[in-house]
C-alpha cells in the first residue's frame, strides 16, 4: 500500500470500477475537477507525462472515446499513438496476445484498449509491462464513461451519496450500464435500471439495483435520467419488436420525463439515436440535459485516469 | 339477425328469461329460476326473481325449464378473413358460433396478411363489428408473419385490442425466439399460446404415428413431436415467469408434462377440441380428410386420458379449434389433403359427452367454455352469470337428441368430422350484448 501512499491511488491498470473503494474513485474526480479548469484556460497544455508514450488501441470503432483519450494524453504531454486495430492486424490474422506483444516491445508507458469481447482487456493487461486503461470490454465494463458520469453528477449536484438514478434501454449489453451501476452504488446513490425483459441481464438486482420494467414507475421520482444506446449493432435477434415499439414504452420524451424530479438532469453517453431512446426536444433541452458536458468531463476524467496510473510507473523501461 | 349499429338504442331494453335452469359455472349456481336483462347488461338473476310476476314492460322469453348458462367463449377460432374469405367470413363464421352457443370468439392470427400489425387488428375488429353476430376479439401473432424469427410489436398490438399471442396452427419452433417472446410477454401480461408440434419432427406427417397409420401407409406425427415442445417451453416459462397455454393437447404424455408443471406452480395451462375426447385415430380408417386434424387424433388410451385430464381439471379449456377449409382442401388424397374441422357448430354438443358419458356435471363442462377462458383471456365481464356482467346468454337443453346435418350448418365450410352422427344436447337460443342472435325455433 505504499503506492496508495504515494499517490493517493492503488491501482496499476483502470480496468473495471468493480472492486474500487470510494476513496481511490473520489481521488480520480478530484483530480479530474482539476483539469476541467485547466481545459477551461487558454493554455490546456502540461507537461507530467512528457516523454511518455501512449497507444491507443481500439479493436472497435469509436471516434468519441478515442478521439478524448487522445486529446487528454496530449494535454498531458505524451505521445500519443492511435491504432485501429480493426483495420491491420486482425484482419491479418493476429491473435489478441501477439498484437499485445509486438506492442509492448516498443514500450508504451499505457496502453487504452476497447475490445469487443468482455475480459479481453484483463487478458491483455496480464500480457503488457504498461498500465492499461479499459476504454470499453465487450458488455462487461466501460470505468472512464462510469467516471465522467459521476463527474458531471457531482458537478451539478455536490454530491453522489443519496442521489436516485435511473439507467435506461439496453441494460443487457451495456458496458456503461454496468460500470455505472458499481461506481454508483460504491459512492452511496441508489440506482434503478430500466428496460424490457429482453434487455435485462439475469439477477441484474444481485448487482444492487432496482428492476422496473416499467418506464412510468422507474422514473418516479429520481434526481438523474440516464439513458443508453440501444445498440442496433448487437442485435442478433429481434431483443424489441421494432423500433416504433421501443420508442414508445422506453423512449424518454416529455410525458415520461414529467414523472422524474423537475430538475431531473438527463444524461447519455452518446452518440445518440434520436427517436429511439431519446426524443429531440428532451435531448436538447438546455435546462436539463448534460449531454454535452459529459463529453467535456470525459477529456478531463481521461487526463486524471493516465496521470494517476502514470505516476505509478518506474521511470526506466520495464524488462520485456 | 343482424345487430343494430347502434345498440345505445336497446340500452333501456328490459328483457326476463323465465322458467330456467341457471347454470353458472363461475359460482357453482345451478337451480331453476329467472334472469333479467337490461340492455346489454345482466341486472339480476335467482330462484325467487320475479316469483310475484313479470312488471309490465317487460319482455318475457320463456325457457321452457332448459338451462340457461353464460354464452360460451371459444377461444381457438380460424375466420378468413382477412385473406381466406372463401373459406370462413366473419358472418358465416359468427353464424355458425350463434348456432352453438358461443358469443365470443377469439379468432387466430394466421390469416393473410397475418395479425400481426396494430392496424390489422382494427381492420379485424372493426370488420368483426360490422358483420359479426357474435363478439370478436383476435390473438395477434407471436411472431412477425408467423415467420418464427423476429417478435411481433405485442405492446403496440395489446393497445390495439389483441388478447393474447400464438403463430396460430405453427409452432414457435426456436428456443430462443420463443424465450424472448415469453420474456416480452410478461411485459403485458397476455398468454404466450403455443401451438405444440415439433415441426422438424411433425414434417410430413398426415396422422398419428401407429399401428393405424403403418396399416393405412401414411406417414406419422409422433406423440413426442407435442410431448417435447411443451417439455421444452415449461423449461422457458420457468426462465421466464410468462403465462403460457398450450392451445390443444391430443397426447397422454403431453398430460404428464403439463400436470407435473402445474404442480411446481408455474403458469402453465392448456385446452383441447372436442374431436381429441371424442374421436380417435381410428376414425382415419378409410382415409376421410375430414378427420385430418392438426394435431392429429391419437389412440384411444390417450382419448380417455383427455376426458380424464378434462374431468380433473388439468385441461383448463375446451375449444372448438374450428378450421374451416374449402371443399377442394379436402377432397384430395388423406397425405395431400389441409388439416382441419369445422368446430363452432357441434362444440357444446359433443362437449356435453362429457355429461352425458363420463359423469362431469353440468356445470364442469361449461366451466371449460366460460368461466375458464375468460380468466386466462382477463374478460372478467363475461362468462359469468352476475349482475352487472354481459348480457351474453345460451339456452340450451342438454338432452334434446339431433344429427349433424351439414346441410343445415351455418358455417361456409361444411368440414366436420361428426356429419350424419347423432349428438345429444341443443342450443335453442343464443343471446349477445341482450340482443337474440339465434333462435332454434326461427331457424
Amino acid at each position: 500500500m505504499s503506492d496508495s501512499a504515494d499517490t493517493g491511488f492503488p491501482h496499476r491498470h483502470l480496468l473495471g470500477i468493480e472492486g474500487m473503494l470510494p476513496p481511490a474513485i473520489s481521488f480520480l474526480l478530484d483530480l479530474a475537477d482539476t483539469y476541467v479548469e485547466q481545459n477551461r484556460a487558454v493554455d490546456k497544455k502540461k507537461s507530467s507525462l512528457r516523454g511518455r508514450t501512449q497507444v491507443n488501441l481500439f479493436f472497435e470503432p469509436s471516434t468519441r472515446t478515442s478521439t478524448s483519450f487522445e486529446l487528454a494524453g496530449k494535454r498531458l504531454g505524451a505521445d500519443v499513438l492511435n491504432m485501429a486495430v480493426a483495420r491491420s492486424s486482425v484482419s491479418k490474422g493476429e491473435t489478441l496476445i501477439d498484437t499485445a506483444m509486438t506492442l509492448n516491445a516498443m514500450h508504451p508507458d499505457v496502453l487504452v484498449v476497447r475490445h469487443q469481447d468482455s475480459g479481453a482487456v484483463h487478458l491483455l493487461s496480464q500480457k503488457v509491462g504498461c498500465a492499461v486503461i479499459n476504454a470499453g470490454d465487450g458488455s462487461h465494463e466501460h470505468p472512464t464513461q462510469a467516471l465522467l458520469d459521476a463527474l458531471t453528477i457531482r458537478r451539478r449536484r455536490g454530491r453522489l451519496d443519496g442521489q436516485v438514478v435511473a439507467i435506461c434501454g439496453d441494460i443487457l449489453h451495456s458496458r456503461v450500464a454496468r460500470s455505472n451501476i458499481h461506481l454508483l452504488n460504491t459512492m452511496g446513490a441508489c440506482v434503478r435500471v430500466i428496460g424490457p425483459p429482453t434487455l435485462m441481464p439475469r439477477n441484474i438486482e444481485e448487482l444492487g439495483v432496482e428492476v422496473h420494467h416499467d418506464m412510468r414507475k422507474g422514473l418516479a421520482g429520481v434526481d438523474i435520467v440516464m439513458m443508453l444506446r440501444l445498440q442496433m449493432e448487437r442485435m442478433q435477434g429481434a431483443y424489441v419488436p421494432s423500433l416504433r415499439e421501443y420508442f414508445h414504452f422506453y423512449g424518454l420524451d416529455q410525458e415520461k420525463l414529467s414523472l422524474a424530479k423537475p430538475d431531473a438532469l438527463i444524461m447519455h453517453p452518446g452518440p445518440m439515436n434520436r427517436g429511439v431512446e431519446i426524443d429531440s426536444t428532451v435531448a436538447d433541452d438546455i435546462n436539463r440535459s448534460v449531454i454535452r458536458e459529459q463529453v467535456e468531463m470525459g477529456v478531463a476524467v481521461r487526463m486524471a485516469c493516465l496521470d494517476a496510473l502514470t505516476r505509478h510507473l518506474p521511470n526506466v523501461g520495464a524488462p520485456l | 339477425m343482424k345487430r343494430p349499429a347502434n345498440p345505445g338504442a336497446e340500452k333501456g331494453r328490459l328483457v326476463a328469461y323465465l322458467n330456467a335452469r341457471l347454470l353458472d359455472p363461475a359460482t357453482g349456481l345451478d337451480t331453476m329460476g329467472a334472469l333479467l336483462t337490461t340492455g346489454d347488461q345482466i341486472a339480476d338473476l335467482g330462484p325467487s326473481l320475479f316469483s310475484g310476476g313479470v312488471p309490465s314492460g317487460v319482455e318475457v322469453v320463456d325457457c321452457g325449464g332448459h338451462c340457461l348458462a353464460p354464452g360460451l367463449i371459444d377461444m381457438h377460432a380460424f375466420v378468413g378473413e382477412p385473406g381466406a374469405e372463401h373459406k370462413e367470413s366473419f358472418a358465416s363464421a359468427s353464424a355458425a358460433a350463434a348456432a352453438g352457443g358461443i358469443t365470443t370468439l377469439i379468432c387466430l392470427p394466421n390469416t393473410d396478411p397475418a395479425i400481426d400489425e396494430p392496424a390489422i387488428v382494427e381492420y379485424v375488429e372493426r370488420r368483426a363489428r360490422e358483420n359479426s353476430l357474435v363478439r370478436v376479439q383476435p390473438m395477434a401473432a407471436v411472431t412477425k408473419g408467423l415467420n418464427g424469427t423476429e417478435m411481433s410489436e405485442m405492446g403496440l398490438l395489446v393497445e390495439a385490442g389483441a388478447v393474447a399471442f400464438t403463430d396460430g396452427d405453427r409452432a414457435v419452433a426456436s428456443a430462443r425466439v420463443m424465450r424472448r417472446a415469453l420474456s416480452y410477454s410478461t411485459l403485458f401480461g397476455k398468454l404466450v399460446i403455443q401451438h405444440a408440434e415439433d415441426p422438424s419432427l411433425a414434417r410430413d406427417g398426415a396422422m398419428n404415428e401407429g399401428d393405424v397409420s403403418t396399416r393405412l401407409g401414411l406417414a406419422g406425427i409422433p406423440v413426442a413431436a407435442e410431448a417435447m415442445v411443451v417439455e421444452r417451453d415449461v423449461r422457458l416459462v420457468e426462465l421466464t415467469g410468462a403465462r403460457y397455454h398450450v392451445a390443444q393437447v391430443s397426447a397422454a404424455d403431453t398430460l404428464e408434462v403439463i400436470r407435473a408443471a402445474k404442480k411446481r406452480g408455474l403458469s402453465v395451462t392448456c385446452g383441447t377440441a372436442p374431436v381429441y375426447f371424442s374421436l380417435n385415430e381410428n376414425a382415419v380408417n378409410d382415409y376421410r380428410t375430414f378427420t385430418k386434424v392438426s394435431p392429429p387424433l391419437r389412440t384411444e388410451d390417450d382419448r380417455l386420458a383427455i376426458v380424464e385430464a378434462v374431468k380433473d381439471g388439468t385441461i383448463d379449456v375446451i375449444v372448438s379449434a374450428h378450421m374451416p377449409q374449402d371443399v377442394e382442401a379436402k377432397r384430395r388424397p388423406f397425405a395431400e389433403a389441409a388439416f382441419g374441422a369445422a368446430g363452432l357448430e357441434t362444440m357444446l354438443a359433443v362437449a356435453l359427452t362429457l355429461h352425458h358419458s363420463h359423469g362431469m356435471r353440468l356445470n364442469d363442462v361449461l366451466a371449460r367454455m366460460t368461466a375458464a377462458p375468460a380468466k386466462l383471456l382477463g374478460l372478467s365481464s363475461r362468462g359469468v352469470l352476475r349482475a352487472g356482467a354481459k348480457a351474453d346468454l345460451v339456452v340450451f337443453d342438454p338432452e334434446k337428441p339431433w344429427r349433424v346435418d351439414v346441410d343445415a350448418m351455418r358455417g361456409k365450410s361444411k368440414n366436420t368430422p361428426y356429419e350424419g352422427l347423432p349428438l345429444t344436447g341443443k342450443v335453442l337460443m343464443t343471446v349477445v350484448d341482450g340482443l337474440k342472435v339465434f333462435d332454434a325455433k326461427a331457424g
